[in-house]
């Protein structure tokens, strides 16, 4: 009988065996087993230390290198570059004609030509810095993380720091990225499958339970498939049944991030593929708030659907990010009223994520959410702080938009973020033209207020 | 994703600017970064529609006039030279450079370039003089639908009666600087950084 397999194949079959089966001993022993019952080793907060010691030597490296050659280093400044002046359009306007004329103020011409430079200088301001168009792309970071995405400064890296990036290169893809890849195809599928089977069940208490310890197990493992390490914050405050969770928005992970530490009803489309799959097998083990592409442009329909799901005090509470679309995590933007009309309590929750160890943010025009995913994969990690947040009410003679701004507010102080009016929408669109129309109309009035204008 | 802003920008490049705008070398890595992150094309040049896409700009009633100043004549497209040859109109005039030689060329942040800059927000068809129609509709872009064309009208004639002083019922730029002298311009047309 000649032989199949020489002595070395079996070897190597042997050894190839033993190390899969030690690996899933690991992942299943230090990831999956802590998931499921919500302990932590404490690895991950390891790793993050360490981490920041490596960027810290790194970011000195870089400095000295651009000493050295005698040159300047680029800095962001993730703060204004110019300085703006709060004043309003008529004290900015007065001022320019007083410093022009010897006359009173009082029968000064309706127009000067001076009155331009008002405009000009505001105009140029806008153009080398604006508080909105940056809030679209990703925030630069002060000291260099390793990561070749985030560098300005390539030409002072020593041969030293080449070589630890380099061993980061090596680790982040090859270790780190199967390592995620792995367990986030074990999330999504035990998922898929767990949804599927309890959906089987009667409706009752049991299968509520079972929805919950199902759902919080696999989005815990699916947090760890991205390491991401989340300090919660006020947690006495979490969203009760019949509530509402409303929470600013910076990427598709803030979803996972906060539904591994409670049960929400979702909010959203229902897509094609692989997320409508993942969508359809949710919704047989709890109820969420799925519409149809058509729905979701009748606001009646959807305000409707949403009220009907909080006045059921059985129901879990309903997540949605009323901004609409993803931001930078610098600021927050405009609040949808949306969610306000509806008299349910809201309960507010910031999200602030720390962009030295991966920016988290999904920038959809640059990157599709495979290239997105893959990217997060790939990054050192996700650390972020979750703050749950006393709950509001809509208070009396306060109206949806007013909520929603106070709502705003209190999510950007928490969070460190800049509160902005401007639309999210703005990524997109066009600014609307009743904003400039405001200013025509109060730079109208500096023309001699006696006059009666057109229209009020 | 970073801009990386240093290495696409040549010392050379640098040095130039410095000398043509004044600028120092942080504030224009600072403002070649600003510049690519408004290239949504990526190919080196800003279209009238970068600018626009800047809401702030676009709420501004004299906005397209401002865009429209840094686009040269019959051009849609501006470099980094251009842009920061315009921007450069509104550097702060620093006190050692106010008693500089006369014969060397006037910096494009003087008190006459400044005027200059606004000289041309009025006049749109490029001529050197600012007609009575020129005005009119600079201000009907100030004032929206606010204010009827004859209360308009007085105000065009009353500006143009004070200026002009050759009878020729158009503002001349010497008459427009004359109009102007006691204004503080330096600090009303000029921009200060922050670094």
């Amino acid at each position: 009988m000649e032989l199949f397999f020489n002595p070395f194949d079996n070897l190597l079959c042997i050894l190839l065996g033993i190390s899969f089966t030690v690996w899933f001993t690991l992942l299943l022993v230090f990831i999956i087993v802590p998931a499921i019952f919500g302990v932590s080793f404490g690895i991950r907060r390891l790793y993050m230390k360490t981490l920041l010691k490596i960027f810290e030597w790194a970011t000195l490296r870089i400095e000295r290198g651009a000493k050295e050659k005698n040159h300047h280093l680029y800095k962001p400044y993730s703060n204004a570059i110019i300085a703006r002046e709060p004043t309003s359009l008529e004290e900015e306007i007065k001022e320019i004609r007083r410093s022009g004329s010897n006359k009173d103020l009082d029968s000064a011409s309706e127009f000067e030509m001076s009155d331009i430079f008002y405009f000009a200088r505001r105009g140029v301001e806008s153009i080398m810095d604006d508080e909105v168009t940056k809030r679209f792309s990703a925030e630069e970071l002060e000291s260099w993380n390793l990561l070749t995405r985030s560098n300005n400064n390539f030409t002072y890296i020593s041969l030293r720091l080449t070589v630890l990036w380099g061993l980061g290169l090596l680790i982040r893809y090859g270790f780190l990225l199967p390592l995620r890849v792995t367990l986030a195809f074990t999330g999504v599928g035990l998922l898929v499958f767990l949804t599927s089977v309890i959906g089987l069940l009667p409706n009752g208490r049991m299968k509520n339970f079972l929805s919950e310890k199902v759902h919080l197990m696999c989005y815990r493992i699916c947090v760890r498939a991205l390491t991401a390490i989340i300090t919660y914050h006020d947690s006495e405050n979490k969203p009760k049944n019949g509530g509402i969770c409303v929470a600013n928005h910076t990427s598709p992970i803030d979803v996972i991030i906060l539904a591994s530490d409670g049960c929400y009803a979702m909010v959203g489309q229902i897509h094609g593929g692989l997320m409508g799959v993942i969508q359809r097998s949710m919704v047989k083990a709890c109820p969420h708030v799925w519409f149809e592409r058509s729905e979701v442009k009748d606001r009646h329909l959807v305000a409707k659907r949403l009220s009907d799901h909080v006045q059921d005090k059985s129901k879990l509470p309903i997540l949605i990010f009323p901004e609409g679309t993803c931001i930078n995590n610098t600021s927050v933007m405009m609040f949808k009223k949306g969610s306000f009309e509806i008299g349910a309590t809201v309960y507010p929750v910031a999200i602030k994520y720390d962009p030295r160890f991966g920016d988290a943010f999904w920038n959809s025009s640059k990157f599709g959410m495979v290239s997105y995913l893959l990217r997060m994969m790939s990054s050192w990690a996700i650390v972020c702080s979750v703050w749950y947040l006393p709950p509001m009410s809509r208070e009396e003679g306060e109206d949806a938009v007013q909520f929603a701004n106070r709502v705003k507010a209190a999510i950007a102080r928490q969070g460190g973020l800049v509160d902005l009016l401007w639309d999210g929408g703005l990524k997109r669109e066009k600014v609307k033209d009743t904003f400039k129309e405001e200013q025509q109309k109060l730079y109208s009035k500096m023309l001699r207020p006696s006059w009666t204008p057109l229209t009020t | 994703m970073g801009s990386r802003a240093s290495t696409l920008l040549r010392e050379e490049e640098i040095e130039e600017i410095k000398k043509e705008t004044g600028f120092s070398h942080s504030q224009i890595t600072r403002l070649y970064s600003r510049f690519t992150s408004l290239d949504k094309g990526e190919n080196g040049t800003l279209s009238r529609e970068d600018f626009q896409r800047i809401p702030e700009l676009a709420i501004n009633p004299l906005g397209d006039r401002i865009i429209n100043a840094f686009f040269p004549e019959g051009e849609d497209q501006v470099n980094f030279r251009g842009f920061m040859r315009t921007l450069a109109h509104f550097r702060p005039i620093e006190d050692n450079e106010k008693n500089k030689n006369p014969t060397a060329s006037e910096p494009l942040n003087s008190r006459s370039n400044k005027l200059l800059f606004a000289f041309r927000l009025y006049d749109l068809d490029r001529d050197d003089k600012i007609s009575r129609d020129e005005l009119l509709q600079v201000l009907r872009m100030m004032v929206g639908v606010n204010i009827s064309d004859e209360q308009l009208g007085s105000i065009a004639d009353r500006t143009i009666q004070e200026a002009d002083t050759n009878g020729d019922s158009c503002i001349s730029f010497q008459e427009f600087i004359k109009v102007l002298e006691k204004v503080d311009v330096e600090q009303k047309m000029s921009i200060r950084f922050l670094h």
